[in-house]
C-alpha cells in the first residue's frame, strides 16, 4: 500500500485509540457541567484500567472486568466529590493529589497482573465487504467505543432537554440560583462527579482490555489530563466531545503511522503530538479578556 | 489564608499539617493492615530507611535536594495564585541543558567553570520552559495547571527524542542514555559525607525564596497580586512582569534541580530524570503551604520515605508503589485539613466582649483564602 498506508493507519488509529479519549472527556463534561472540576480522572483511568484487566483475568470476563473498572472509577469519585466540596478546599489540588493516590492504588493493586494475559474485549468486524486485509482490520472496532459514540448524542439531549440536566446547568452556572429553586447543589455535584468518574473508569478498561489492550504502567500517559483540555477545546458540549476525541486519537496515530512506513527518527516527538495539539488548541482559544463561551459560570470558583 | 501574625496564628500553622501527616500515618497503617503487612513493622521500615543510622539520613538528605529545589516550582507561583504543576518538564529541560552545555564545553574549561556553565544552563532552560507556561497564562489566558501538566509530557518526549537520537551514547544499549559528562566536571560531596552539592543549592535557594517572598517589595507585590488580581493593577502594579518574573525564577529552581540530578547523580542524561521528583515535589510545596523554609524540613521528612521504597520492597514483599499510595494519602489529608483552619477554637483569638472583630476578620480572611486556592 505504501504511502496511501499512513492515512489508512491514522484512520484505524483514530477507530481504535480515541475511546479513551472519549469516555474520559464524556465524564469530565459532566463533572464540569456541575461547576467543579476533576483533574483527577488521570487517576481513575489508571485505576480503571488495572480493575478491569484484574477482573477480566481473574474471572476471565471481561465485561464484568468494564463493570468493575467503572465502579472503582466510582469509589475514586466519591473521594473527590467529598474532599472538593469542603470549604476552602481547591478542586484542582484535589485532582492533582488524586492523580497521586489512583495510580498509587493503580500501581500497587497491579503489580500481579503485569505478566499475565488477561481476556480481551470482542471486537465486531465491519471491513467484510473490502478485500483489503488493512482495511478489514482496520474496521474492527470495540463495541465498548459504539457505545461512547451513542452516549455523546444521549448526554447532549440530556444537558438540553431534561429536568435533571437543567438541574446540572443550573447548578454549574448559577449555584445561588439553584438553590433558590431549592435544588441541593451539593447533591447535583456529588451525583456528577462520581457518575464522571464512573465513565472515566470505563475509559480505563478500554484501554487495557481493548486497546493498546494490556495493563503496564505507561498505560494511559496523560490522556485523563488532556481530557480537561479536550473539554475545553469542546466548549461543555457532549457531541463536540466525541469529535474532539476522534482529532486525539487520530493525533495519536500519528507517530505509529509514520513509524510503519519507515519514518522513526521523530518517533517520540509525533508521540508528543496529542500534548502538543492540546497546548496549542487552548493558545488558540483561550483569551484573557473574557471567559470562555459555554463555561459552566461556577467552574472554577470556591 | 488563615492569620499568622499572632501566636496562635502561628501555632495553628505548625500543628495542623503535623497533625495532618499523623493522621495520614494512621490512614496508611490501616491501608497496610488492610493488604496484610504488619503497619508497625512498616513503619519501622520507613523510619529505619530514612533516618535509623546516618548512612541513611544521608540517603535521605541527598533525595530531599532535588525536592527543596523542585517545590519552589509550585511554592512560588502559589503566592501569585497559580497553581503550577509543571515540576517534572522543569527537572528534565533543565538537566538536558545543563548535560548539553557540559558536552559542548567538555575538558575545555577548568571543572568550576563547566559546573557554573551547567548551572546556568539548567537555570534558563528551566526558567524559560516555565516562563512560557506563565507567559500563556497572561496573554493568552491559558489555564497555567493544564499547560504546564501538557509541557512534562511535551519535555518528556523531548528527552526520549535527544538521549534516544542525536545525544545517544551507542554504549548504553538497554537504556539508552546521552554520552556522560566528564568526571572531572561533577559535582562533589560535602567533605566527610556522600552528599552532594546540591543540598547546599537547595538551602540557599529556599533562604533566598523565603527573603524574596516575605521580606522584598517584589515579593510583597507578588503576594498582593495572588490575593487579588483586580486591586493590584489598580494599585499599577505590573501584574504581567510579576507573573513572567516569578513563573521564571519557579521554572529555573526545578531546572537548576534538574542540573543537580544529571551533575551530581547520574552523571549523564536518561529516563532517570524524569523519576517522580516532580509529583513529590508538588506535595512538598502543599505541605509545606508554599513556605519556602517549611520546604525545606517537608522535603527532608519526604525525601527520606522515598528512599524507604526499596526496604519496603526488600524486607516486607510490599510493591515499591506503597509509597505512592502513602504519598497520595498525605496529599489528601492534607487538603482535608487546609478545611479545618479557622475552624479549632483553640487556635482563635478571643476578642473580649466584641466578638464582631472577630467574625468580620474570619470572613474576609475566608475570602482572601478562596482567591489564593
Amino acid at each position: 500500500m505504501g504511502w496511501w498506508g499512513v492515512p489508512l493507519a491514522i484512520a484505524a488509529g483514530t477507530l481504535r485509540g480515541s475511546a479513551p479519549f472519549l469516555f474520559v472527556s464524556l465524564g469530565e463534561c459532566l463533572t464540569e457541567k456541575s461547576g467543579k472540576i476533576n483533574l483527577g480522572l488521570e487517576g481513575t483511568l489508571l485505576t480503571g484500567a488495572m480493575s478491569a484487566y484484574a477482573i477480566s483475568y481473574l474471572t476471565n470476563s471481561p465485561w464484568l472486568g468494564v463493570l468493575v473498572a467503572g465502579c472503582a472509577g466510582m469509589l475514586l469519585g466519591i473521594i473527590h466529590a467529598w474532599l472538593c466540596q469542603q470549604p476552602k478546599v481547591n478542586d484542582v489540588a484535589v485532582g492533582i493529589a488524586m492523580i497521586i493516590f489512583g495510580s498509587g492504588i493503580a500501581f500497587f493493586f497491579g503489580k500481579p497482573f503485569i505478566q499475565p494475559i488477561a481476556p480481551q474485549l470482542p471486537a465486531i468486524a465491519l471491513g467484510g465487504w473490502s478485500s483489503s486485509p488493512q482495511i478489514q482490520s482496520a474496521l474492527k472496532i470495540c463495541p465498548l467505543f459504539l457505545i461512547g459514540v451513542a452516549i455523546a448524542p444521549l448526554m447532549q439531549w440530556f444537558f438540553a432537554s431534561t429536568r435533571w440536566g437543567l438541574y446540572i446547568r443550573a447548578v454549574g452556572d448559577a449555584p445561588e440560583a439553584a438553590k433558590a429553586m431549592g435544588i441541593s447543589t451539593s447533591r447535583v455535584r456529588w451525583l456528577c462527579i462520581v457518575a464522571g468518574s464512573f465513565l472515566a473508569g470505563i475509559g480505563g478498561a478500554y484501554l487495557s482490555l481493548y486497546y493498546p489492550g494490556s495493563w503496564t504502567e505507561r498505560i494511559s500517559s496523560g490522556q485523563g489530563l488532556m481530557a480537561v483540555a479536550l473539554v475545553i477545546f469542546a466548549r461543555w458540549q457532549p457531541m463536540q466531545c466525541l469529535y474532539a476525541a476522534l482529532l486525539f486519537g487520530g493525533a495519536q496515530a500519528i507517530g505509529p503511522a509514520l513509524q510503519s512506513v519507515g519514518i522513526d527518527s521523530y518517533y517520540y516527538l509525533f508521540n508528543a503530538s496529542p500534548y502538543i495539539l492540546t497546548l496549542l488548541i487552548m493558545i488558540l482559544t483561550c483569551s484573557p479578556k473574557r471567559t470562555l463561551t459555554g463555561a459552566p459560570g461556577a467552574l472554577g470558583k470556591s | 489564608m488563615p492569620n499568622t501574625y499572632t501566636w496562635r496564628g502561628k501555632l495553628e500553622a505548625v500543628c495542623i499539617p503535623l497533625a495532618a501527616i499523623l493522621f495520614s500515618l494512621l490512614l496508611f497503617g490501616v491501608f497496610c493492615a488492610a493488604v496484610g503487612a504488619n503497619p508497625i513493622a512498616v513503619y519501622g521500615a520507613i523510619y529505619q530507611a530514612a533516618f535509623g543510622r546516618w548512612q541513611s539520613f544521608q540517603n535521605a538528605l541527598i533525595r530531599a535536594a532535588p525536592l527543596m529545589l523542585s517545590s519552589l516550582c509550585t511554592a512560588l507561583p502559589a503566592r501569585l495564585g497559580l497553581v503550577i504543576i509543571g515540576n517534572e518538564g522543569a527537572i528534565v529541560v533543565g538537566g538536558l541543558g545543563a548535560v548539553a552545555i557540559a558536552l559542548a564545553l567538555s575538558t575545555n574549561v577548568p571543572p568550576l567553570g563547566s559546573q557554573v556553565a551547567m548551572a546556568v544552563a539548567g537555570i534558563v532552560c528551566g526558567g524559560v520552559w516555565i516562563g512560557i507556561v506563565g507567559a500563556l497564562r497572561h496573554y493568552r489566558g491559558v489555564n497555567e495547571t493544564i499547560s504546564s501538566l501538557l509541557m512534562n509530557y511535551i519535555a518528556i518526549a523531548l528527552l526520549n527524542h535527544l538521549v534516544g537520537g542525536p545525544m545517544r551514547d551507542p554504549s548504553s544499549l538497554n537504556k539508552p542514555s546521552s554520552y556522560p559528562i566528564p568526571d572531572v566536571n561533577m559535582l562533589g560531596d560535602l567533605p566527610g559525607t556522600r552528599i552532594h552539592f546540591g543540598l547546599i543549592y537547595g538551602l540557599i535557594a529556599c533562604a533566598i525564596a523565603y527573603f524574596l517572598i516575605q521580606r522584598t517589595t517584589f515579593g510583597m507585590a507578588a503576594r498582593i497580586a495572588g490575593g487579588n488580581v483586580r486591586a493590584a493593577k489598580l494599585a499599577g502594579l505590573p501584574v504581567g512582569k510579576l507573573t513572567l518574573a516569578i513563573c521564571f525564577l519557579a521554572g529555573s529552581c526545578a531546572g537548576l534541580a534538574g542540573m543537580v540530578e544529571v551533575a551530581a547523580v547520574h552523571g549523564r542524561a536518561n529516563e532517570s530524570l524524569n523519576a517522580n521528583y516532580g509529583y513529590s515535589s508538588i506535595l512538598v510545596a502543599f505541605i509545606a503551604r508554599n513556605n519556602p523554609l517549611a520546604a525545606i524540613l517537608v522535603a527532608i521528612l519526604l525525601g527520606g520515605i522515598l528512599t524507604s521504597g526499596g526496604i519496603l520492597q526488600r524486607r516486607l514483599e510490599l510493591p515499591d508503589a506503597t509509597i505512592l499510595v502513602f504519598q497520595g494519602i498525605v496529599f489528601l489529608v492534607v487538603l482535608f485539613s487546609e478545611s479545618l483552619y479557622g475552624k479549632l477554637g483553640v487556635f482563635q483569638e478571643k476578642f473580649d466582649g466584641n466578638d464582631r472583630i472577630g467574625l468580620v476578620g474570619s470572613t474576609a480572611s475566608d475570602r482572601s483564602g478562596n482567591v489564593a486556592g
